[in-house]
Formats: structure tokens, sequence, C-alpha cells
């Protein structure tokens, strides 16, 4: 087992040393000299006005949504297509007849304008 | 190396298959059509359920196994998809008119419908665990949605929200009692369940998983300790929705209850029956009780169908061959008089829920007084309705088993009951009429629905033994 | 080597999920609860549940976690707008369920330590994998597998009705 995840664990550690390493390398090797007009939220000097965290319209909401049952169909396709070669035709059939349904749902959504912005 | 395919065979779901691709169907016109092009979609929808109840009416008297054991048709689940069927034809055709005056009039009310009825007929022919869990999800999701349908409506809204929190509640206490099942049994399979309960030791999380199943479906037919989302939600949803969770839902959670409490654990009803029989009693007194003092009549039909679900708990603790029969016709039996009861409330509208709107309604409204009469009666469980009948198939059923304790307490329950069905008559017959609103004509396919549910309540409760014999005939044999 | 690499994750995994019920900041909370779930993904795969590891990253991780954070920005509650202030009666019983629990839980791992039978099951050498879980899936489970994408569809017209301004 060890060795069938050697590698990802060696990915892993050298993904966060990468990351790690970089942002220690800027903090010490760039030149810093802080100013009010550095520091303020605009450099252009336009003052910023209440809070950031401002509350999102509800239509980014269906969005995640519609993302969300999407990408639950990966967790069908995938083990589909690691089985895919001993299931031959049949597999295709019946993954045709699952994205199918899910073929008229994506159709009646961009039918309906859930995908355009209002 | 290929594997086996498993045994597909789509002469077993045609019903099933009909209702899901009108759903597809009506769901892929709607964005299509547009503006009175769109009226088409309720008849697209009430065609194809009539054509589901032809199909499922040639399937009767066979019996098949499909799809790896997962599917199985026999005349318990055609049974139960007349029920659902019927149910769904008789809510499609009294919400045109109700649909339009709320200006909700939007083909994926349609659409959700005839998804909830796929699930509902799922749940009933299934032999698998995990089936009747999809089904039950599948139709529970559409529920949800079809509660919040008055999107502008807060209560509605409410209404919505809490079916969905308790329902995914209930979802998760089911979900966890199949885990224990398959924990304890090695299977999801009713049949191997069965085989494995008649065996000589169960470990302790049989029972916790059959305890957590109750709980899940308790939820769906609303019994007792489960019950309190029902008067809220049967408030807040649109009155047609209303009808439809009263009637068909609850009849699929018996249908699922049944199967698994009297078949895969048949063997077991005594270690069972008794906590069936608490709840039983339990539910049938507290919806009554609490109904007497309700003022909204949907709320009033809410605890009454708390109560009704009792009724229905009575005949499964009885068990056997009658307990059975006696549940599926009293479901059938309350399906067409609750609906009907429901079909006058849509007429009148959602503005009109309060008992003191529906003083005079006979002077003003001849028909509708009298049938709505007819569905209270029927309800009470006077003869010569379908109420009467299926009572008293009930309670005999539960005398012939030995609880005849149970069969008292449900008649007394009844003669409570008498009180607040027969308050609405009074304030209908004895009131003098208060507003003086014009009077609207009936819609054709409302007043059709109407003819339809007079003929099952009259029907069923004058001529009985055709309906029962078909009841007698399509129990899945006991364990 | 495989115990020590079960105490690094599940150290990772208990102080990620400490610092998820402890940060004022819920998006902050909801960054660290990614991190408990890829510890939790890891000990999967130790348990040679490779599918549920995948997924677990796949949709938990992944998807689950951006409706939380869009939930959070939903909502997005000021300090003034939780409605509800702690109690002191909360905290008590709040600490003293969480000691039964902690009784109940060594109770319950004690009796059941000593009723593992000795003897090992033999499984497939594949149970949990990708294989088996797609051989099942697709030849024993086809009926529940096509009923999925009827749910999903649901889903999404339920979302569409509930959530879209005009219908």
């Amino acid at each position: 087992m060890f060795k069938t995840y050697f590698p990802i664990a060696l990915l892993l550690i050298l993904v966060l040393g990468m990351a790690f390493v970089i942002v220690l390398l800027s903090r010490f090797l760039g030149r810093r000299i802080p100013s009010k007009d550095k520091l303020s939220t605009y450099e252009c000097g336009i003052e910023p006005t209440g809070d950031a965290r401002g509350r999102f319209p509800v239509k980014f909401f269906l969005i995640a949504i519609l993302f969300i049952i999407f990408d639950i169909e990966i967790v069908f396709l995938y083990p589909w297509a690691v089985v895919f070669k001993k299931l031959k035709v049949f597999g295709l059939i019946e993954m045709g007849i699952f994205l199918f349904i899910l073929l008229i749902g994506y159709f009646y959504i961009v039918k309906k304008g859930a995908l355009r912005w209002e | 190396m290929s594997w086996l395919t498993p045994d597909i065979n789509f002469k077993i779901i045609s019903p099933e298959l009909i209702i899901l691709i009108v759903a597809l169907l009506v769901l892929i016109l709607e964005p299509l059509l547009k503006g009175r092009s769109k009226n088409i979609l309720p008849h697209i929808s009430w065609i194809g359920v009539a054509l589901a109840l032809v199909s499922v009416i040639t399937l009767w008297n066979r019996e098949e196994l499909g799809f790896n054991q997962m599917f199985i048709l026999d005349n318990f689940s055609c049974f139960f998809k007349i029920i659902f069927l019927s149910g769904t034809l008789l809510v499609i055709l009294s919400s045109i008119s109700y649909l339009k005056e709320e200006k909700i009039f939007h083909g994926e009310y349609f659409s959700l419908i005839l998804f909830a009825t796929f699930g509902m007929m799922l749940m009933a022919s299934s032999l698998n665990l995990i089936v009747i869990f999809l089904g039950l999800e599948i139709m529970s999701l559409c529920l949800y949605i079809l509660a919040g349908f008055r999107r502008y409506d807060l209560k509605s809204n409410e209404s919505s929200m809490k079916y969905f929190l308790i329902g995914a509640f209930a979802s998760g206490f089911l979900l966890y009692g199949i885990a224990m099942l398959y924990g304890a049994t090695n299977s999801t399979n009713l049949k191997e369940i069965l085989i494995f309960t008649q065996g000589f030791e169960n470990p302790l999380f049989l029972f916790i998983g059959l305890g957590l199943i109750l709980v899940g479906l308790g939820f769906k037919i609303a019994s007792f300790p489960f019950h309190m989302w029902v008067p809220d939600v049967y408030e807040g949803a649109p009155t047609p929705i209303t009808a439809f969770i009263s009637s068909g839902p609850k009849a699929a959670g018996f249908s699922a209850l049944l199967r698994i409490l009297l078949f895969a654990f048949g063997s077991l009803h005594i270690d069972w029956s008794f906590v069936l029989w608490i709840l039983a009693v339990l539910t049938m007194s507290f919806g009554n009780v609490i109904a007497l003092s309700q003022t909204n009549i949907k709320r009033l039909l809410a605890y009454s169908s708390i109560a009704h679900a009792g009724y229905v708990l009575v005949a499964l603790v009885a068990g056997g061959d009658s307990g059975i029969s006696s549940a599926m016709f009293y479901l059938l039996a309350y399906t067409f008089m609750n609906i009907g009861a429901f079909i006058i409330i849509i007429f009148l509208g959602e503005k009109k829920v309060n008992l003191d709107d529906y003083s005079g309604l006979v002077t003003k409204y001849p028909i509708l007084g009298i049938t709505l009469a007819l569905f209270m009666f029927s309800l009470a469980g006077f003869p010569p309705t379908s109420g009467f009948m299926a009572k008293f198939y009930v309670f005999s059923s539960a005398i012939k088993s030995g609880y005849t304790g149970l069969a008292i307490i449900g008649v007394l329950n009844s003669f409570v009951s008498v009180y607040y069905y027969l308050r609405v008559v009074v304030i209908m017959f004895m009131r003098a009429p208060v507003d003086e609103v014009q009077k609207v004509p009936i819609p054709f396919f409302l007043g059709l629905a109407l003819l339809f549910s007079v003929w099952g309540t009259l029907h069923l409760g004058i001529l009985p033994q055709s309906f029962l014999t078909l009841a007698q005939n399509s129990i899945f044999s006991p364990f | 080597m495989q115990f020590f690499i079960f105490l690094i994750v599940s150290i990772i995994l208990v102080v990620a999920s400490i610092l998820v019920i402890v940060q004022r900041n819920p998006v902050v909370s909801a960054l660290f609860l990614i991190a408990a779930l890829c510890a939790q993904a890891i000990l999967y795969l130790l348990l040679n549940a490779t599918f549920l590891a995948v997924i677990q990253i796949i949709v938990y991780a992944g998807a689950i976690m951006v409706l939380f954070l869009f939930v959070i920005m939903l909502l997005n509650l000021r300090k003034d707008e939780f409605g509800f202030e702690k109690r002191k009666a909360q905290r008590f019983f709040g600490i003293l369920f969480a000691i039964l629990l902690l009784v109940e839980l060594g109770v319950v791992i004690k009796i059941g330590l000593s009723k593992i039978p000795s003897t090992e099951f033999s499984l497939d050498p594949d149970f949990g994998g990708v294989q088996s879980i797609g051989k099942a899936l697709f030849t024993d489970y086809l009926l529940p597998f096509e009923l999925t994408s009827v749910l999903l569809l649901v889903a999404m017209v339920g979302a569409i009705v509930l959530a879209k301004k005009k219908l």
C-alpha cells in the first residue's frame, strides 16, 4: 500500500513545502517600505465606505446548488470509468440513460434562463 | 471477461416508466411553451396518470421479480399503485383552476407531482431497503418543493422549510436504521432479512435498526410522537398539495411499513406489535382530541389525518391476512374521502379556511355543501359511506387477532371525532351565510374530480365487497 | 509506519476540528473544516477505502464546502444579528452532557474491545475499492443507480423553483 501512495505523499509534501518556501522567501527577500498611501485599500485614493463583506444575492446560491448536483454526477462517473471496459456496451447504455435524465434537467435549466445573470 | 447483467424487465416497471416519461415530457415542455399553450400541461399529466392506471390494471395477478430482486410486481404493489394514481389524478384535476386563481400556474407543479407519484410507486413495489429509501427521497423532495410553491406567501415558505428540516431528519433516521439492519443481517433485501429473522438468534442492533426505521417512516405517516410538522405544513402548503400530502405519501409510508413489518419482520410480530399498540392508541387519541379545538379547517383536517394514521396502525398491530387487507382498504377509502373534502376547500380558495367562512355554505353552493357533509360523515365513520366500512374492517380485524381493547379504544376515538366533523356540517347547514360575494360556477375539471371522489366514497361504502375482495387478493403472503 | 501515519493524521484531524468550532470568523471555520475533511480522507485511505477517500475530497472538501461558504456569505450574520446570547445554564449543561458522552464512549469502547472476535475476517482485497464499488453499482444495483439520476433531477428543479426570482 505504501508503494502505491508514496508518489502522492511525496507530491503532497513537495507542494506544501513549495508554498511554504515561496511565502518565506518573499518575506525575507522582498524590500518593504510601507507608507500610508500604500497601505490604504485603494491606492488610487478612493476612500473605502461600508463593510467589505456585504450580503451575496441569492442567485449565487442557485449556481452553487446546481454546481453541487452536477458535481455529484462525478461520484457515479468515476467508478463507471474504472470498470467501463468490463461492462462493455451495457455500461454505455446504462450511463447513457443516467446522463440523458440529467441532460433533460440541464436543458430545463438553460431554457429557464437560470444560468443567465439577471 | 464481462460481468453478468441483472435481470432487466421493462414490463414490470411499465407504470413507473409511463409516469416518469410523462413527468420528463412536462418538464421539457414547460420552458418551451409560452402563454396560453401551457394550458395543455395539466391535461398531458392527467392523461399520463390515467394511462399508468390502465397499465397497472393490466399487470394485475402477476407475480414477477426483477432487477436483481430489487423490484417486485405483485397485487400488493398494484393495489397501492391504484391508490396513489387515483389520488394523483384527483389532485391534478382539482388544482387546475386553483393554480390560475393563485397565479402560480407553472408546469413544474405537475412535473413534481408526477415525480412524487413515481417515488411512491417505487416504495410500494420494492423488495430492497435501498430502493425504498430512494423512492421515499424522490417523493419527499418533491413534496418539500411543492409545499413552498406559493413562493410569495410566508406561511407557504414556513411550511416548506419545516417540512424539509423535519423530513431530512426523518430520512437520516431511516437511513441509519437501514445501515443497522444491513449490519445485523448482511443484506438490504427484505427476503434475506426475512430468512435471517426466522433464525434463532437476533442481535440487539436488529431491533435498534427496526426501531430507527419505525421512527423514520413514522414521520412520513405522521404517527404520534413524530407528528408535530403536520399542522403547520398542512396549513401553509397550497391546498391541493395538502390534499396530496395527506393521501398518497401517507399510503406510501404505510406500504413500506407493511412490507417491512409484516413481511420481513413478520416472524417477530410479538416483539414489535407492543410498541405499535402504544403508538396506535396515542396517535388516534392525540389527533382526535387536539382536532376538537381547531378553528382552521386545514388544521382540523391535519389533526384528523393524524388520527386516521392511528386507525391504520390498529390494522398493522392486528397483522395477518385480515390486518393487511383492512389497512389497504382503509387507505383506499381514506384517499377518496379525504381528497374529496379537500377539493371543496380548494374551490373556496386560500382565503376562506376558517370554519366561520363555511357558515351557510349549503344555501350558496348546495352541491358543495351536501358533498362536504358526505365526506365529513365518511371521515367520522357513518354508514353507508366508505369511512364506516373501512373502520369496520379495521376494528374487526383487530378483534379477530385478539386485540379487543385496542378496537374498543378505536371505536371510542371515532365517537370523539364525530364532534368536530359534525361541527363543520352544523356550521354549513344551520348558520346564516356571512358574505355576499358573487357566486362562482364550479370549474369543470374540479367538478369531475369531486364526482369521482363522491363515487369512490359511496361505492366503497355501499358495495364494499368488490374492492375488499381486491384487497384480500392482493396481500403478500405474511410469514 | 501505518500507525505513525495514523497518529499524525488523526492529530491533524482533531486539531483542525477543534479549530473549526473555536473560530469566531465562520469563513475561517469553513477552511479548517476542509483541512479536517482532507485528514479524514487519508484515514479512509488507511482503511483501504479508496473510493470513499476520493469522494470525500471531490464532494465534501470540494463541492459541499463551496456550498457552506456560499451560505456563510449569503447570510453574513453580524454579531448583533446572531439572536442569542451565551447563557450560563447552556454552558453548564453543554459541559455536563459532553462529559457524560465521553464517559459513555469510554464504557462502550471498553466493552466493545473485549468483544472483537479474535479470528480475522477475510475480505475481498478490493473491498471498498473503486473496482468493486463500480461492479456492485453498475450490475447488482442498477435500479438504484438509475433512480439516483431522477433524484438529482428533482433536486435541480427544486433549486430553480424555490430560488429563482421569476419562474
